[in-house]
Order: C-alpha cells, then sequence, then structure tokens
C-alpha cells in the first residue's frame, strides 16, 4: 500500500485535486481510502456525493471509545473508503490535535489493515502545516509520499516552499519524501514554466499541469468528480493524466527549499521580466 | 569541612566552585556560574536570579500553576478553586503543602475537596470552555460558595480556552464572585510566576470590594504567611493579645471576606517578600497604606518584628502589651536555647529553598548556635538575594513581561492621606519602609550562596562541607537521606510545626535537635557505598 499525503497553500484545489486524482485511480482499479485531514470536514464530499455524514471526531464524541470501523469509513465513489477526520469549530479547542487522534483511532480501528486489501491511502491535510498535529500525516510509520498543489501565485509558492521546509524535517527522521509538484493552474503567466523551474530548485518534478476548466466547478456543484459528472470530458482525461502519473511515480526525493530571495528571484524572472 | 581554627571563617569556595563547575558542559559553566556567589558582606555582590532553568539539569523548582492556586490561593478555605485541565494537574489541587485553617463558625472550608474538570482528549481537541461552565454550575450547586477561582493548566493556554470570559459569564448567571487565572503551567521561569498573577488576580477581583471598618484600634494585614503546619494560629494570638486587628493574612488561615476588607488596615506586615511585596506595592499606590518587612521566623526575629509594629502605632501601652509578651515566652525560648545549644553549637546547616526561607530559617538554626555554611533560593529574584536597592538593575527579560502588571491608580474614596504622612515622619525619625536587605547581608563571610541549585551541586556541597542538615523539599528529600544527612523539610515542614513564633521557634530548636543528633543517618550505608558506581559523559560538545 502507498500511503500518499496531499498538502498545498489553503483554497488551491487539493480537496478537488486529490478527489479527481482518486476517481482517476479508482478507475484503474484501485483500491483507495481516503483520510480528509481538515476540521471543514470537506475533502470527500466529490466521492460521497454529498457531506459525510459523521466525522471521526464526532463519532468518537458520541460514542466514547466504542467506536467501530463502519461508523467512520464510508463507502464512496470508485469502490473507494471515505473518511473525515473533522475537529473543532473554529476558534475553539485543538483541530492539530483532533488530526492526531482520529489517525490513531483510525489505525486503532485496523483502517490500513492488510484485510482491507489498499493499494492507496490519501490525506488531504488542511492548509500550511501550521502545527505538529497537521504534521501526523507525514509521521515516521504514516504516509511516505508527499505531492503538493501549487499554482503559479506567489502565495501558493511560499506555501510550497515552506511545506518543503516540514518535509525536510521528517525527511531526516524518516522516509517520508516529496513525489512532486502538481500545478493547479490559475492562468498565471508563464505558470508552467515557473513552477518547473520551482520544482527543479526544490529538487523535484511538477508531476502534472493541471489546466484550468470550468467543469471542475459544475461537476462539484453537483457533488462529483469530473470523472464521475462527465467522463468524456478533456479535463477528466487530465486527472486520468495525473493518477497514471503518480501510479507510475518513481522520483522520490528529499526537497531542497529555497531561500526566500531566490524564490522572489524566480518570481521576477518568470513573472515580470518576460 | 574545615573551618580556621583561628578565626573561625568559612573555607575560601573557589576550588569547590570550579569543581562543581568543572563537569558542566562550558557554556553551561558560565551560565552557572553566575548564580553561584561566595558571599561576602561587606560587599555589594551581584547574583544571578530568575532565570531560566538550563535543560538538563535536575532543579527544585515547580511551575507557575503551582505558585498560584497551590502557594496563593490554596490556604483560602472559602472559596471552591476549579483547576481547568487533565486530572494529573489536579493532585496539586489537594493541599499537600500542610497549610492549616480554622473552618470559622461558618464552617465554610473547601480545603480538604479537590476540584478539575478532568479535561479529557475529546475536550482539548473540542475546547473545554463548556465543560468549565458546567463544573463551575455543579460546584455551585452542591457546594453554594460565595466564591469559585478558576485556574489553568498548560494545555488550556495551549488550546486558548478563555477561563476569563467563562467566569465572568457564570458570574453573571450565579451571582457569586467567579474570576479565573491565566496561569499555565509553562508561565515564567519557575513558581514565582504563579505568585505574581495570583497577586493580580485577588487585587483585581477581590481586594476593595468591602468598605466596613473591621474596627479596633490597630489594624493590620499580614502578607506572605501561610499557615503551613499551624504557624499563622500562633501568631494571631499574639496580636490578639497586643489588641491588634487582623483584618487579613495573605493567604494563611484566611478568607475571601478578609481580602475584600484588605484595604480597610493601617499597616501591611509582609513576611514572605518574594510572593507576596505586588499586593504590599498594590495597597500603597491605590489606598496609601504603608508596608513594611517583618519576619516571624526566629524568636529574636520575633521580638523585632511585634516591636517594629508597635512601634509603627506609636502607642505606649501597645508597646508595653509587646514587650510583656516578648519578655513572658523569652524565658522558655531561653531554657530551651540554654539545653539544645549544648548539642547544636557549631553544627552546620544548608538550605535551598523558597523564596524566603531559606533567608529566615538562618535566624532559628542560629539561635541554637548552627551555622549556615550555604543557602539558595529556589525561586528567588535578585531583591531577594540582594535587597531592593537593586530592583532599578534588574533587567526585565521577556519572561517577566509574560506576565501581567496592573496599572494601579489612586481611590480618592479610600486614599488613606493619614497613614501617608505617618509614614513621612516616622521615616524622618529613622523607621524602615517598604525594606528589605535581602538574604546575602546577613549571611556570613564565605559561605556559598547558590540559586536555583541542581542536584549535582546539591551532591558536591555534600561531599565538601559534611553538613549536619538541610533545609529543602519533597524533591530533594530523599537523595539527601541516601547520603546520610538528614534532611527537614521547609516546604511542608514534614510532619511537624507550627515553627513561627516564640512557640513555633521552640519546636523548631527541639526538632533540630533530634535531627542532627541522631545516628541513624550514619548507620545506613547507601547503596553506592558497596557497588559500583555508573559514571555517564558527556557527549562531546552536545550543549
Amino acid at each position: 500500500m502507498r500511503k500518499i499525503a496531499i498538502y498545498g497553500k489553503g483554497g488551491i484545489g487539493k480537496s478537488t485535486t486529490t478527489q479527481n486524482t482518486v476517481a482517476g485511480l479508482a478507475e484503474m482499479g484501485k483500491k483507495i481510502m481516503v483520510v480528509g485531514c481538515d476540521p471543514k470536514a470537506d475533502s470527500t464530499r466529490l466521492l460521497l456525493g454529498g457531506l459525510a455524514q459523521k466525522t471521526v471526531l464526532d463519532t468518537l464524541r458520541e460514542e466514547g471509545e466504542d467506536v467501530v470501523f463502519d461508523d467512520i469509513v464510508k463507502p464512496g465513489y470508485g469502490n473507494t473508503s471515505c473518511t473525515e477526520s473533522g475537529g473543532p469549530e473554529p476558534g475553539v479547542g485543538c483541530a492539530g490535535r483532533g488530526i492526531i487522534t482520529s489517525i490513531n483511532m483510525l489505525e486503532q480501528l485496523g483502517a490500513y489493515d492488510e484485510d482491507k486489501a489498499l493499494d492507496y491511502a490519501f490525506y488531504d491535510v488542511l492548509g500550511d502545516v501550521v502545527c505538529g498535529g497537521f504534521a501526523m500525516p507525514i509521521r515516521d510509520g504514516k504516509a511516505e509520499e508527499i505531492y503538493i498543489v501549487v499554482s503559479g501565485e506567489m502565495m501558493a509558492m511560499y506555501a510550497a516552499n515552506n511545506i518543503c521546509k516540514g518535509i525536510v524535517k521528517f525527511a531526516q527522521a524518516g522516509a517520508v519524501r516529496l513525489g512532486g509538484l502538481i500545478c493547479n493552474s490559475r492562468l498565471v503567466d508563464n505558470e508552467r514554466q515557473m513552477i518547473e523551474e520551482l520544482a527543479k530548485k526544490l529538487g523535484t518534478q511538477m508531476i502534472h499541469f493541471v489546466p484550468r476548466d470550468n467543469m471542475v466547478q459544475k461537476a462539484e456543484i453537483h457533488r462529483k468528480t469530473v470523472i464521475e459528472y462527465a467522463p468524456e470530458h478533456p479535463q477528466a482525461d487530465e486527472y486520468r493524466t495525473l493518477a497514471r502519473k503518480i501510479h507510475e511515480n518513481q522520483l522520490f526525493v528529499v526537497p531542497t527549499p529555497l531561500e526566500i530571495e531566490e524564490l522572489e528571484g524566480l518570481l521576477i524572472e518568470f513573472g515580470i521580466l518576460n | 569541612m574545615s573551618t580556621d581554627n583561628k578565626t573561625n571563617i568559612f573555607p575560601d569556595t573557589s576550588e569547590l566552585i570550579e569543581e562543581i563547575l568543572n563537569k558542566y558542559p562550558s557554556k553551561v559553566a558560565k551560565k552557572r556560574s553566575k548564580s553561584l556567589v561566595s558571599n561576602d558582606p561587606e560587599k555589594d555582590q551581584e547574583i544571578q536570579a530568575n532565570i531560566r532553568t538550563i535543560p538538563g539539569i535536575i532543579t527544585q523548582r515547580g511551575c507557575c500553576y503551582a505558585g498560584c492556586k497551590g502557594v496563593i490561593l490554596g490556604p483560602t478555605r472559602d472559596i471552591i478553586n476549579i483547576v481547568h485541565g487533565p486530572i494529573g494537574c489536579s493532585f496539586y489541587a489537594w493541599l499537600t503543602r500542610r497549610n492549616q485553617t480554622d473552618a470559622g463558625v461558618d464552617g465554610e472550608n473547601y480545603m480538604n475537596y479537590c476540584f478539575s474538570t478532568d479535561m479529557q482528549d475529546t475536550n482539548i481537541v473540542f475546547g473545554g470552555e463548556k465543560k468549565l461552565e458546567t463544573a463551575i454550575r455543579e460546584a455551585y450547586e452542591m457546594f453554594k460558595p460565595h466564591s469559585i477561582g478558576v485556574f489553568s493548566t498548560c494545555p488550556i493556554g495551549l488550546i486558548g480556552d478563555d477561563v476569563h470570559a467563562v467566569s465572568r459569564k457564570m458570574k453573571e448567571e450565579l451571582g457569586i464572585n467567579i474570576f479565573g487565572f491565566s496561569c499555565e503551567g509553562y508561565k515564567g521561569v519557575s513558581q514565582s510566576a504563579g505568585h505574581h498573577i495570583a497577586n493580580n488576580g485577588i487585587f483585581k477581583h477581590v481586594v476593595g470590594l468591602n468598605d466596613t471598618d473591621p474596627g479596633g484600634k490597630f489594624k493590620i494585614n499580614l502578607l506572605g504567611e501561610y499557615n503551613i503546619g499551624g504557624d499563622s494560629f500562633v501568631l494571631e494570638k499574639y496580636f490578639e493579645e497586643m489588641g491588634i486587628t487582623l483584618v487579613s493574612t495573605f493567604s494563611g488561615n484566611s478568607t475571601m471576606s478578609q481580602f475584600e476588607n484588605a484595604h480597610m488596615a493601617d499597616l501591611n506586615a509582609v513576611m514572605c517578600h518574594r510572593s507576596i511585596n505586588y499586593i504590599a506595592e498594590m495597597l500603597e499606590q491605590k489606598y496609601g497604606i504603608p508596608w513594611i518587612k517583618i519576619n516571624f521566623i526566629g524568636a529574636d526575629a520575633t521580638a523585632k518584628s511585634l516591636r517594629r509594629i508597635a512601634e509603627y502605632f506609636e502607642d505606649e501601652e501597645l508597646m508595653a502589651k509587646a514587650e510583656a509578651i516578648i519578655a513572658r515566652e523569652m524565658l522558655e525560648v531561653k531554657a530551651t536555647i540554654e539545653d539544645v545549644k549544648t548539642r547544636t553549637e557549631g553544627k552546620l546547616c544548608m538550605m535551598y529553598v523558597g523564596g524566603s526561607r531559606a533567608h529566615h530559617y538562618q535566624e532559628l538554626f542560629g539561635e541554637i548556635g548552627m551555622r549556615t555554611i550555604s543557602a539558595g533560593y529556589e525561586f528567588g529574584h535578585r531583591d531577594d538575594y540582594e535587597g531592593r536597592k537593586v530592583l532599578d538593575s534588574i533587567k526585565i527579560d521577556a519572561d517577566s513581561r509574560n506576565i501581567e502588571e496592573l496599572e494601579i491608580s489612586k481611590e480618592e474614596a479610600n486614599w488613606r492621606e493619614d497613614l501617608v504622612e505617618k509614614k513621612t515622619a516616622l521615616k524622618n525619625k529613622g523607621y524602615a519602609f517598604s525594606d528589605y536587605d535581602g538574604m546575602m547581608p546577613d549571611m556570613e563571610k564565605n559561605s556559598l550562596v547558590i540559586d536555583d541549585i541542581s542536584h549535582w551541586e546539591t551532591e558536591k556541597l555534600i561531599e565538601y562541607y559534611k553538613p549536619d542538615i538541610i533545609g529543602a523539599g519533597i524533591k530533594e528529600k530523599y537523595v539527601i537521606q541516601k547520603y546520610g544527612v538528614p534532611l527537614k523539610q521547609l516546604h511542608s515542614y514534614d510532619y511537624g510545626g507550627p515553627y513561627a513564633g516564640f512557640k513555633g521557634a521552640i519546636n523548631f530548636y527541639n526538632d533540630i535537635d533530634k535531627m542532627v543528633n541522631t545516628k541513624i543517618w550514619g548507620l545506613i550505608p547507601p547503596p553506592w557505598k558497596n557497588e559500583p558506581e555508573l559514571v555517564a559523559k558527556m557527549a562531546d560538545a552536545a550543549y
């Protein structure tokens, strides 16, 4: 089983990209579990056709320790298993601690056990790695492969670089490696070249360039992935390609994060000078 | 240890200090060296204090929450103190410090209870404010107290539960005084931060709520006396006999209504300077009530303190009463000293405790002819060592800035201009106010002053000085006893006390006599006498 964590700046399209990629892998006949690590609990909406009924933490809170696997893992599109860690309302408690608790709970309940015959487990993690809790999915023994969703916008690239710093820390102590950058296009000038260059400087690859297409939003309104909603649409093929590239990926690295000046230089070179 | 036979001066400490520091990595040695001072009472010497303990050193210190809840608020009987946090922290809510109390005619006493919100994993994730509300409501329904205090432990600060907002809300709902303390354990460098936070909280939420005149001709507050082993009970009797109204004690054998009324006193007598000087200062700034430093540990110190209080009121009858008590009590004190001293004279003691105890107890030891070869505080600041004259030169670091400093302004309605004038007049006659000269000027030449002592240092000092007794706390007790040295707990008094006042002094002489003259510790060989010792080495320049 390959365990993959998806990181990236808030609002960059991590959940959408993850679910569409998962749909692509599911089409290939892979057995996948998606673990949403965001208190908003919206990481599996497109696979389940709506928000998950109950998160791990909600269940834990209501049922106490007496939680069973089927209470928290729901079947989704293409025989996927979907679960949401959940968490407190904004401004209350500790969401990071929530992620830790719920991932431990999933392990205790045997969510990754061999009898589940999983090919993939995907962790879709909220925004930046703001505290230890949000690094839980990449701690030793958890996800070993990370993809960062990024665009040509400056703050998205800053965030990607910061996440790489986090990966370096965990890579030194464990097996976690960076698998590549996924460029989710925002129609920025020279976006493809710029992200390819950023990837090169980080010591990794831009694994795929996902073009911007309104079909993604249209499918989302219908609570579906593009692959499910419009299987013939070219955008569906883009996600199928991304899924295949991830499946075939061999390049796993400890990234080499950039100094801020270097990163800004990149933006000037590709964004303003050309 | 041998003193110079001709002069009887303690030996030079430079070799000992060097040996202690040699074991440390160089950066640690440099830092620790500023906290070890070979005392010279003739000189102004600076000691490093109230700074962070170096990680890896086994310190005596406690946490901010322990200082706030345990030390300052703990001894007050009629407030329900709820610990907001996991149950482990709440062990310290269960007064292990042996603060005693008189339940009074109303019988309102919650000190033997332990209240906790018992935060679980789920509460940490989803926030514990609701649970705290429920806990307050439950406590109120069960006990109907007049006041409830809420104490934050570390996780509460991390997850951001607003104990103050919850307290305000519940105060409104239940109509009793409810207030919270942001005394998370990690704040500050020791429990001293918690004392400050507690002082601020009581001053903000309690002091000044009741303007009723407590009555009597001479009204004082006793600050920084915590009624360990019944110390306050002894002192209360002297005040009563002298006709002094004890408006409040902060906080041994105290009630919330005493605190509410504390601003009606004419004088604040400060015992433990470190833990309570903030309230003394704020009472003076807001109401004009002056404060003096007193000490009831030691028979001579007690006599001196009773005289000072009487002198302040400039009343012949009061002074005569003080003298009568002193004369009467000193008979037994002197008789006991005469007997005990034959067995204790010339023996050595060391003390590493508190923020004033390491100073005060030197008086008692001195009265039975014992000498303090080395002493230091666990959470004292430079002013507790060197005196308040150094206050202006103390560098405020980030750890201290983290603790709120209240802005106090004069309260016209209760301002005591008469006391301000009294202070000026007395000062002109040479009577000292707001005075604390610290521990170092009272210690002998070449005695070793150590702040925030570590276990390593303690062990080296035992080997070098071979003291007859050490005064410290429960964390040090068993290690020291294994060295064959008796240890007197000066936080909790073990099972003894009271040790304050004349009666207390007699108790102390007798207890120490027994401890330093028993042969038992010499008869128990420590394990390392016969078994080989494991020796660890510091990784190369790791620090």
